[in-house]
């Protein structure tokens, strides 16, 4: 066990998971040794394509899966070792629906307390409040199963924070969220992660969700942690704005590749299309004369655009691919 | 009340609230759970029974003059006969099912939220136990209604009523913890299906559930005193009888316990492979 003053929230030294791959088929890693630390009181995202991992490492630190080599820690007390003693300091909130359909949200919120060793009445006093702040009151005593996507989902978060627990697990909470109920969501948890002090791990695919809710970021590929920072620090680390000129005619391309580099002094030019993108120090300056340039060189301009460096950036420049083409058809990509 | 602080001192078990009774009290709340939901839909119980029913009247028409056979002991008419024998037919038939909680809970995420928090894992279990038996005892009530507006009469009376619907849980608790161990290693309800089609109906029809077994084939007789099912069975026809062997009850009695509790810790254990795979 840590010495008091030094125990992170959560910390993960180098774990390993690894899932049979089928028949005849060779193991399939789903963690390849990975690290990191969270700060008491932060909201830690990490962000990743479907199948990096993400639900995996929330699993073995929350206690629900065994990692096959490696060591997890929440407040310092180590999970393989001491799950009853980790299992009363979180709350779990799974990629799935946590409520039970057959009971009311209140006889749900009611069930978890007491389970924690809440009494009853303490039980039924925090049930109420928690309903009172996800808005949920109306519906209290109304089955689950009659709840909305939006609705079932709060109550979930609510689940997990019923014995105010010091790390909240939140796996994919605004997954399959249309968008009104995933910015109350957002709202909530925002208020919550700031009032309660609590520490939030908070994991998705949504690079906004990321980029709003956490104050630090560990983004996985493939098993594999590939950066980390705050959104801010990532971004910065690109060093610079993307200038971008949508041309008219795609055989200016080549053309406008070598007037974009000459211009903004950068290497770093990258053409998707009849788009020409070059990162630079300061896109603002750069943009005017690099269209000068374009003229005078004969190129037809449809569209310029400068963009401060996105998440969708970063996850480019440190997996090699775009973060939607990672991740399939259902994901979001921050403006 | 809130022992959980926010501020992080070290991972010392900040509420050690090991109250002595927790499990207990976990088996009270979770199976209050279970009987929750059984209230909402009860047509869920009701359905248990239709297929008792029908074999207790079908059977008890179709095979009422097998008392007749010279050699068949056990009571007066068919129908006494039979009823003990379709009581334990419906516990055992519907304990096989008894997983579907389980498998219900673990397509949803509320399996894992309870296993990540610090409810006892034998009071998960326990209570689908609880709760299955608490199931087949309204329903015993039914058939023994039925039976006696049919005509038969149990000589064993009120006590003897009683020692039945213990019979009849046991077996519930057992048969439903191998059912929950089935579901919790093969997270699959077809394997339910499988557990009911190939284990129950051979259960049911080697023992002297509908037929007396020292008219049966040699053989049949002899596999019967291995079958925790007929162990049932003898409990409960000797209980409703007018001159139970009070020996036969209580070893057949202490059988089912034993496996019941064996059963019990072995499909508690499966929540660590559960874990393990997960």
């Amino acid at each position: 066990m840590a010495a008091p003053g030094t125990a992170l929230a959560l910390e993960a030294r180098s774990l390993v998971k690894t899932y049979p791959g089928g028949r005849g088929k060779p193991r399939v890693t789903a963690l390849d040794g990975v690290s990191f630390g969270v700060e008491p009181g932060t909201v830690f995202g990490l962000l990743g394509p479907n199948g990096a991992g993400k639900s995996t490492l929330v699993k073995i630190l929350a206690s629900l899966s065994r990692p096959d080599s490696g060591t997890a820690l929440v407040a310092g007390a180590d999970v393989a070792r001491h799950p009853d003693q980790v299992r009363r300091l979180i709350g779990f909130v799974a990629q799935k629906q946590v409520a039970d359909p057959m009971d009311t949200g209140r006889e749900n919120l009611e069930l978890a307390g007491r389970l924690h060793g809440l009494t009853g009445s303490a039980a039924r006093a925090r049930a109420t409040e928690l309903l009172g702040r996800f808005s949920l009151d109306a519906s209290a005593d109304r089955q689950v199963k009659t709840y909305s996507g939006g609705m079932a989902r709060k109550l979930d978060v609510a689940l997990g924070l019923m014995h105010r627990p010091r790390v909240l697990f939140l796996d994919e909470p605004t997954t399959g969220l249309d968008p009104e109920a995933r910015s109350e969501l957002w709202a909530e948890i925002e208020r919550m992660a700031g009032a309660e002090g609590m520490t939030v791990l908070l994991t998705t695919h949504y690079l906004d969700e990321a980029d709003h809710l956490a104050g630090r970021l560990t983004i996985v590929d493939r098993g594999r942690v590939v950066a980390s920072g705050t959104p801010d620090e990532l971004k910065a680390g690109l060093h610079g704005d993307a200038v971008a000129v949508e041309l008219r005619e795609t055989t200016d391309v080549s053309r406008a590749s070598e007037v974009m580099r000459r211009v903004a002094g950068s290497a770093d030019v990258t053409v998707e299309g009849r788009q020409v993108r070059v990162r630079t120090a300061d896109g603002a300056a750069v943009l005017p004369s690099a269209l000068a340039a374009l003229e005078q060189a004969g190129v037809v301009v449809a569209s310029a655009t400068v963009a401060r460096p996105s998440l969708d950036d970063v996850y480019r420049s440190h997996t090699g691919h775009g973060f939607d083409s990672a991740a399939g058809a259902d994901v979001e990509v921050a403006a | 009340m809130s022992a959980v602080t926010t501020t992080l001192s070290p991972a010392v078990p900040v509420e050690a609230r090991r109250a002595p009774f927790t499990g207990l009290r976990h088996t009270l709340l979770l199976t209050a759970r279970h009987l929750r939901a059984a209230r909402r839909v009860p047509m869920f119980v009701l359905m248990n029974l239709l297929q008792p029913m029908i074999w207790l009247l079908l059977f008890g028409q179709l095979f009422r003059s097998v008392v007749k056979i010279p050699g068949f002991t056990g009571g007066g008419s068919y129908l006494e006969f039979l009823t003990p024998g379709i009581v334990m037919m419906m516990a055992l038939s519907g304990s096989a099912w008894a997983g579907t909680a389980y498998i219900q809970d673990m397509d949803r995420g509320v399996m894992d939220r309870l296993l990540t928090s610090p409810t006892s894992r034998g009071a998960l279990m326990v209570s689908t136990l609880v709760y299955q038996s608490v199931l087949t005892v309204l329903q015993t009530v039914v058939v023994l209604g039925v039976a006696w507006l049919g005509g038969a009469r149990f000589g064993g009376g009120a006590g003897g009523i009683l020692v039945l619907l213990l019979g009849a849980a046991l077996l519930t608790a057992a048969f439903s913890a191998l059912s929950n161990a089935a579901a919790l290693l093969a997270r699959d309800q077809t394997v339910l299906i499988g557990l009911s089609q190939l284990l129950t109906i051979p259960l049911m029809f080697l023992s002297s559930a509908l037929m007396d077994t020292r008219l049966s084939a040699g053989w049949v007789a002899t596999v019967a005193r291995f079958n925790p099912f007929e162990w049932a069975v003898v409990v409960g026809r000797e209980a409703l009888s007018r001159h139970p062997d009070a020996g036969t009850v209580l070893v057949h009695l202490g059988l089912l316990a034993g496996l019941a509790v064996v059963l019990t810790g072995v499909a508690t254990r499966a929540f660590r492979t559960y874990q393990r795979t997960t």
